[in-house]
């Protein structure tokens, strides 16, 4: 095992002490929960940790790395963690064309219940946020961290935790839901153990990114890991407090939420929609921070409006959730502050998009010639457009026609695919050739195919659910000449037939753009890395590319 | 300010407790408050908890994702009103760790389904949901209703719940998988225990149409056929205390 030789003795020895002690705890979970699908996942962890042993122990006797390792960036996570960014896109987004698929002809669950809509669409869902997302976020960070305070990751075994402990949770959750698991609170679905595990990943990973901030040579921390910070001590304060619950036992795997009613719905809300800021927000502008100055050779335009934008976005955001209860039995008062707040959160919103455009003046022509930072490009026109159209959804009277139609997952999707999903990719492809130290992607010709595809999935998937979504709300509300509702729940829903139809063939194009991808990182990293290292990512004692503008 | 900003990017400290605070306020304004106003949860005397059966359809419910597409929460807009129901009121999901409202309506809002059709349509919808419905998108649910129903830690679950607040007696807690079992056996002696925990009103009746077996189908049912009926204050307000 490549990664075992970089990790020093005692640093072995700590593994192998971790994963005796999780492999324990597997095995607890399993004789505790032995009537109940509990079981499974005890199993579950002790396979993996079973498994992690014996990489251990066979690269247990490889020679340790010697000190002349501290005198480079320590990689080997972010390395594993973008291929398994790609792994998760794969999977995640396959199940995301199933799930598309079982709308339009729902008789493709093959008879297995595991295989049902309301099982498999959280596996989509924790799939590419959490798998997808989550590891491109781990793996950038650690890339971009240690080059932007040039410093070292603190020691080799916590971010290597970090990286497979969160790869766990993610397993735990996803197979959950085919075995029947889930809180049902959605993107926070998995069960209390699954919980407790992330937060003592989430607390490690919060320790190396304090420890790593505080070796640093730079005296500025740079405006990426202000955003990569929000992202990790949010996410932890929002789920810690939304997944509050009293397990029915400890021989089981279901607990019931401590909250009820309308309180959970507005703790519910209050994760749901800071999840997509911290997650799916915060934690990629950290990406955008670093991989489009860089890519695109031109400082950051703004460091006042990195400034406003950030605070903006990690003041306002919080207030938001409640635009998800409109008219519902929430006090209105709370519907009110949150539509007030989504409307003012239009701002920082915009700063960040104008201030990632205006970074590009100058370097347009390199937009036009290269397929990687035109991806980012496109990304942050997408975090322009979804953030518009969020704001605007947060209106009370036009939420009154959006809301529990596909208007609203046409909305997400043109956050996840257009913003998320492009600037990972437009990270994944700067940094794969930077990390294996290769002049370039295996072929430039695949990224532009694949940056099609994403386009067009992206463009026919939320035209779709634009138009189903509007068509919907509208039959709902529609009333004939004899003042009654016009339209049956059915009508509306044989309406939608098309839409489904159209959806799918828009996931289809995306997935396949990402499986074009997935070939092409691996194609690069197999061919031969190059023999010198000229033109090469900067070693630890350049001057990084970098810094706040004043 | 940005000269104070200047500085505060040199301190990781006071960047993490910056980004705590900041982020901090708006939860504390927006969700503290829903637990000390009164006025934020209706009083409704006559509510009652969800029997053991029903609490076990409501974990099959959350178990096979239906929230995923079934809403259960009636705004309060005409259309809606007149299409679902009078409109939900917060009091009426009090006992809902944790609230199913949903987000979405893939297939129609399940707030107030409750007694609005058969058990043997519900039967055979679950089973195919394409029999009765011919344009249904819904995915078949067939193994239900041979599956049987697990009622040895239903003990358990009512525990739980009351940890979580949900007033369930030491009574009901002890004779939780009995009640459930006898809630679909009509013919059963253990009923009238049942009726005594839960009230006289209790819909006591084989769901699945075979009094023989206690199965998912059974419990999944006789959820269904509570939702929007635990209370009767939003259909009659003059029901609710001190109105």
């Amino acid at each position: 095992m490549q990664v075992i030789a970089t990790l020093t003795r005692s640093e072995r020895q700590w593994a192998l002490i971790i994963l005796l002690v999780l492999f324990a705890l597997g095995l607890a979970l399993m004789a505790a929960g032995r009537n109940d699908p509990l079981a499974g996942h005890g199993a579950l962890v002790m396979i993996a940790a079973l498994a992690a042993i014996f990489a251990v122990i066979s690269g247990y006797f490889t020679p340790e790395p010697g000190d002349e390792r501290l005198d480079h960036y320590y990689d080997e996570p972010s390395k594993i963690g973008l291929v398994l960014a790609m792994a998760w896109a794969a999977v995640g987004m396959f199940f995301g064309v199933w799930v598309a698929a079982l709308l339009a002809w729902p008789d493709l669950t093959f008879d297995a219940g595991w295989a049902s809509f309301g099982r498999i669409r959280p596996v989509h869902t924790t799939g590419v946020i959490f798998g997808f997302g989550g590891n491109a976020l781990i793996a950038t960070s650690f890339y971009v961290m240690q080059r932007t305070s040039r410093a070292r990751l603190p020691d080799q075994l916590s971010p290597l935790f970090v990286l497979f402990g969160y790869n766990l949770f993610c397993l735990l959750a996803v197979s959950g839901y085919m075995m029947g698991i889930t809180q049902s609170k959605e993107y926070a679905e998995p069960e209390w153990y699954a919980d407790i595990w992330l937060v003592v990943v989430w607390v490690v990973y919060f320790v190396i990114y304090l420890r790593t901030l505080a070796r640093r040579n730079e005296p500025h921390i740079y405006v990426a890991n202000w955003y990569y910070l929000a992202f990790i001590l949010v996410v932890a304060m929002l789920h810690i407090v939304n997944n509050l619950a009293v397990p029915v036992s400890f021989g089981s795997a279901k607990s019931y939420s401590l909250f009820s009613g309308v309180q959970d719905a507005m703790t519910q809300w209050w994760y749901g929609h800071n999840a997509v800021a911290f997650f799916l927000t915060s934690g990629f502008l950290g990406m955008l921070y670093y991989y489009m100055p860089k890519r695109a050779g031109r400082p950051i335009y703004s460091y006042r409006m990195s400034i406003i934008s950030f605070w903006g976005i990690t003041f306002f955001y919080m207030w938001a959730g409640s635009h998800h209860l409109h008219y519902t039995a929430l006090p209105q008062w709370v519907q009110s502050l949150g539509m007030t707040f989504s409307i003012m959160l239009l701002i920082p919103s915009w700063v960040s998009a104008g201030n990632a455009l205006m970074t590009l003046n100058g370097a347009w022509h390199k937009v036009r010639d290269d397929a990687v930072l035109r991806f980012m490009m496109v990304a942050a026109v997408f975090y322009g457009l979804t953030t518009f159209e969020g704001s605007f959804m947060a209106i009370r009277t036009v939420n009154s026609l959006s809301h529990y139609t596909d208007w609203t997952i046409g909305h997400v999707h043109a956050g996840t695919l257009g913003w998320v999903s492009m600037i990972t990719f437009g990270a994944i492809y700067a940094s794969v050739p930077w990390l294996w130290k290769r002049p370039a992607m295996y072929s430039t010709q695949l990224v532009e195919t694949h940056f099609w595809f994403a386009i067009a999935g992206t463009i026919v998937y939320v035209f779709a659910m634009w138009n189903s979504g509007i068509i919907q709300g509208l039959m709902w509300r529609t009333y004939n000449d004899s003042g009654t509702l016009a339209y049956s729940f059915v009508d509306s829903l044989i309406a939608m037939h098309p839409y489904y139809i159209a959806r799918t063939v828009g996931g289809l194009l995306f997935l396949t753009g990402t499986l074009v991808g997935c070939y092409n990182v691996w194609m690069t990293i197999r061919t031969a890395p190059r023999t010198s290292t000229t033109g090469a990512e900067p070693a630890l004692a350049e001057q990084p590319l970098l810094q706040p503008g004043e | 300010m940005f000269g104070f900003h200047y500085r505060l990017e040199r301190k990781a400290i006071g960047l993490v407790l910056g980004i705590i605070f900041v982020a901090s306020i708006g939860g504390i304004f927006e969700i503290a408050p829903l637990f000390t106003i009164h006025q934020t949860v209706e009083d409704a005397p006559n509510m009652r908890v969800y029997t053991p059966l029903e609490l076990a359809g409501r974990n099959i419910y959350t178990r096979e994702g239906c929230y995923a597409c079934h809403s259960q929460m009636i705004r309060t807009l005409r259309d809606e009103v007149e299409r679902y129901g009078p409109y939900s009121l917060a009091v009426e999901s009090k006992y809902d760790h944790p609230m199913l409202w949903g987000s979405k309506r893939t297939g129609p809002d399940l707030a107030r389904i409750g007694g609005k059709y058969s058990d043997e349509w519900h039967v055979a919808h679950l089973i195919n949901p394409r029999d009765v419905v011919p344009e249904s998108i819904m995915p078949r649910y067939n193994w239900l209703s041979h599956t049987a129903l697990r009622t040895d830690d239903l003990s358990a679950h009512l525990r739980a719940q009351r940890a979580v607040g949900v007033p369930y007696t030491d009574e009901m807690i002890a004779n939780a998988a009995a009640d459930a079992a006898a809630q679909s056996a009509p013919e059963s002696p253990l009923v009238e225990g049942l009726t005594k925990r839960y009230g006289e009103a209790t819909t006591v009746r084989s769901f699945d149409g075979n009094p023989a077996e206690l199965t998912e189908m059974d419990a999944l049912i006789a959820y269904l056929q509570i939702l929007g009926r635990l209370t009767d204050v939003a259909t009659h307000p003059a029901s609710a205390a001190g109105e």
